[in-house]
């Protein structure tokens, strides 16, 4: 098959799934508001001199007492929901890409190596990558967290890229130690390829299709993780704006019936993570040879 | 067979060990012990006595020995907050903690096995779609959030279910147990449902997805072909191959539903094992982190070694040798 109709055929099933046109528009939307944050928003809300305290607590603006230009209501602080969202979704799509890249980068590098050379870098990789998926991602970040003094956006990538590596090294060393078998990998030793040269242009293209999925997995648990460990303090500072540190503030205002504080942030992380995992969703099986399309 | 329990013992043991050079540094190097124990107002001479009270002035591996033989007999220190033995602090929470995910794992596993066989069945009938879209739910809603969601509908406007505490608890021997009164039932079905939410959505697709595999498999087209009733096909000849994943994940989610128990008993004030540690966390009270993070490591170590060594029982396929 020609590397053409590989890709209209990727096209064609793409076009005919609607979840997976629902959430590659999702994400595209919501990217496009975190960069646009600064133009779309009608206050800059860590901006103490577009704030005032005289706008605390106001709802939405179609209920009775809320008021232009604080669409979607304000917090105790007097910052605009709306506002506060866009600059959050920032945080969030910053700590995930990031994450991503580096975590990524670093997890493919081992996984390649641990797959290829095996003997001890495997053994201490994937006795790493066992350790941390038995304690969680989740809790090793809360812990790490709950050990680092400072606050702030690098602090979360650094704790979340320390636990979420492992993730990427366990796929890559699996499909190597596939591809590795393959006829064409001996052909190229035999030829006298260099072990770079082996590693990274012939074993590296050839065994990375499944990290793709990872990828867009990945990409929603670390947004996830980011909203949690924000949520429960040990994450991004007060004085950043993060989707999971608005819900914590609006929690404490649910029991007074103000519920826009928590639901407008709460459905924003939600509708980016659904967006997230159903292209991941379809990516996974796009890309499994073991289920039958359309059956 | 031996030589694999034995081994998986001793790599446990490593990883343990690990666990407590990280906890020991912890709790010597970040704070200064020596002030925390003399005060902000000893003088320089108080302080050296302190330090050779505490052999605080010895090597670090001699510390560290000490530390270790100090845990094995459980001794773990005192709190810097409140001045109480750390291990008591921890274990007085446990029951609450414990009974919390208990309740939620085993939520978790039935709903969530029985929702994945019938999807599975018919995995494009539109109903199913919908209890797919719910799972996707499931996984993609974050646990706090489905925890305040909760509180939204039952607490503050049906005003049906209480948002937070224990409610009234009685005590059995040492344990402190809401399971034996209706105010304690009552308070428990907010937090459990939060706690199992995600696990059922994610043992519900591990389950769809193994169903799906197996059902494609030849024995179960035989299965078939030989007029066998649809209960036996499913529930004996396929969800039996299925049942070990899942098992196995149920074991290893230990440690996830150790971190979403944090979250859960932040949310509804549940008096807890993660709640302490939050406060703990805040507080910089290091010798209650470490305390946390060893017990938890040593629970999340045994469940990890019996799983394993019951996947190896279990399996007629799997032999370590």
């Amino acid at each position: 098959m020609t590397e053409h109709r590989i890709k209209s055929r990727f096209l064609y099933h793409y076009l005919h799934d609607p979840s997976a046109i629902i959430g590659s528009v999702l994400m595209v939307v919501f990217i496009l508001a975190a960069l646009l944050a600064p133009v779309l928003a009608p206050q800059n809300p860590y901006d103490l001199e577009t704030v005032s305290l005289a706008n605390f607590l106001q709802p939405p603006v179609w209920m009775e007492g809320g008021q232009a230009p604080f669409w979607l209501g304000t917090d105790d602080q007097g910052r605009g929901i709306f506002s506060t969202m866009l600059y959050g979704l920032r945080t969030s799509l910053l700590v995930g890409f990031s994450v991503v890249a580096v975590a990524g980068t670093f997890g493919v590098l081992m996984g390649l190596l641990a797959g290829y050379y095996g003997g001890w870098i495997d053994v201490v990789t994937m006795r790493l990558a066992d350790t941390f998926f038995s304690f969680s991602t989740t809790l090793m970040a809360i812990l790490l967290l709950g050990l680092f003094k400072e606050r702030g956006v690098i602090t979360v990538v650094v704790a979340i890229c320390i636990v979420d590596w492992v993730r990427y090294a366990r796929t890559m060393r699996g499909s190597v130690m596939e591809v590795k078998q393959e006829a064409y990998i001996m052909a190229a030793k035999a030829t006298g390829a260099g072990d770079v040269r082996l590693l990274f242009k012939h074993l590296m293209p050839n065994a990375i299709a499944p990290i793709f999925v990872v990828v867009a997995v990945d990409l929603a648990v670390v947004i996830m993780l980011e909203a949690t460990l924000s949520f429960l303090g040990v994450g991004v500072p007060i004085t950043q704006p993060s989707l999971g540190m608005m819900i914590a503030i609006g929690k404490d205002y649910v029991y007074a019936g103000m519920w826009w504080m928590v639901l407008f942030p709460g459905a924003v992380l939600i509708l980016l993570v659904v967006g997230i995992n159903l292209f991941a969703d379809w990516l996974r099986e796009e890309l499994n040879p073991k289920i039958e399309r359309n059956a | 067979m031996l030589t694999y329990i034995l081994r998986r013992l001793i790599q446990g043991g490593v990883v343990l060990m690990g666990v407590t050079l990280i906890c020991f540094v912890i709790f010597r190097y970040m704070g200064d012990p020596v002030q925390t124990l003399a005060g902000q107002y000893a003088t320089t001479a108080e302080r050296e006595m302190i330090r050779q009270a505490f052999g605080l002035d010895q090597p670090a591996y001699v510390q560290y020995g000490r530390f270790l033989a100090n845990a094995l007999q459980g001794n773990f220190g005192v709190s810097y907050v409140s001045r109480v033995p750390v291990l008591g602090l921890i274990l007085e929470r446990f029951p609450a903690t414990f009974e919390l995910a208990l309740v939620a794992v085993s939520l978790a596993f039935t709903i969530g096995l029985v929702l994945g066989v019938v999807v599975s069945l018919k995995p494009y009938a539109v109903h199913n779609r919908l209890i797919m879209a719910g799972s996707l739910a499931g996984i993609s809603i974050p646990t706090f959030l489905i925890g305040i969601l909760l509180i939204m509908v039952f607490s503050v406007w049906l005003e049906v279910l209480p948002p937070f505490g224990r409610g009234e608890t009685v005590t059995v021997g040492f344990w402190r147990t809401g399971l034996l009164t209706a105010d304690g039932l009552k308070h428990l079905v907010l937090p459990a449902a939060t706690l199992a939410m995600y696990q059922l959505a994610v043992l519900m697709r591990l389950t769809r997805a193994g169903m799906r595999e197996v059902l494609a498999e030849e024995f179960i087209k035989t299965a078939w072909a030989k007029g066998l009733p649809p209960f036996k096909v499913i529930f004996k000849h396929a969800l039996r191959n299925v049942m070990i994943p899942v098992v196995t994940m149920t074991g290893l989610q230990f440690g996830e539903i150790l971190a979403f128990a944090i979250v859960t008993e932040t949310i509804f004030q549940w008096p807890g094992m993660g709640n302490l540690l939050l406060t703990s966390i805040y507080e910089s009270d290091q010798p209650v982190i470490a305390t946390y993070i060893m017990l938890a490591a040593l629970m999340i170590l045994i469940i990890n070694i019996v799983v394993d060594i019951l996947y190896a029982l279990l399996n007629p396929k799997i032999r370590y040798d």
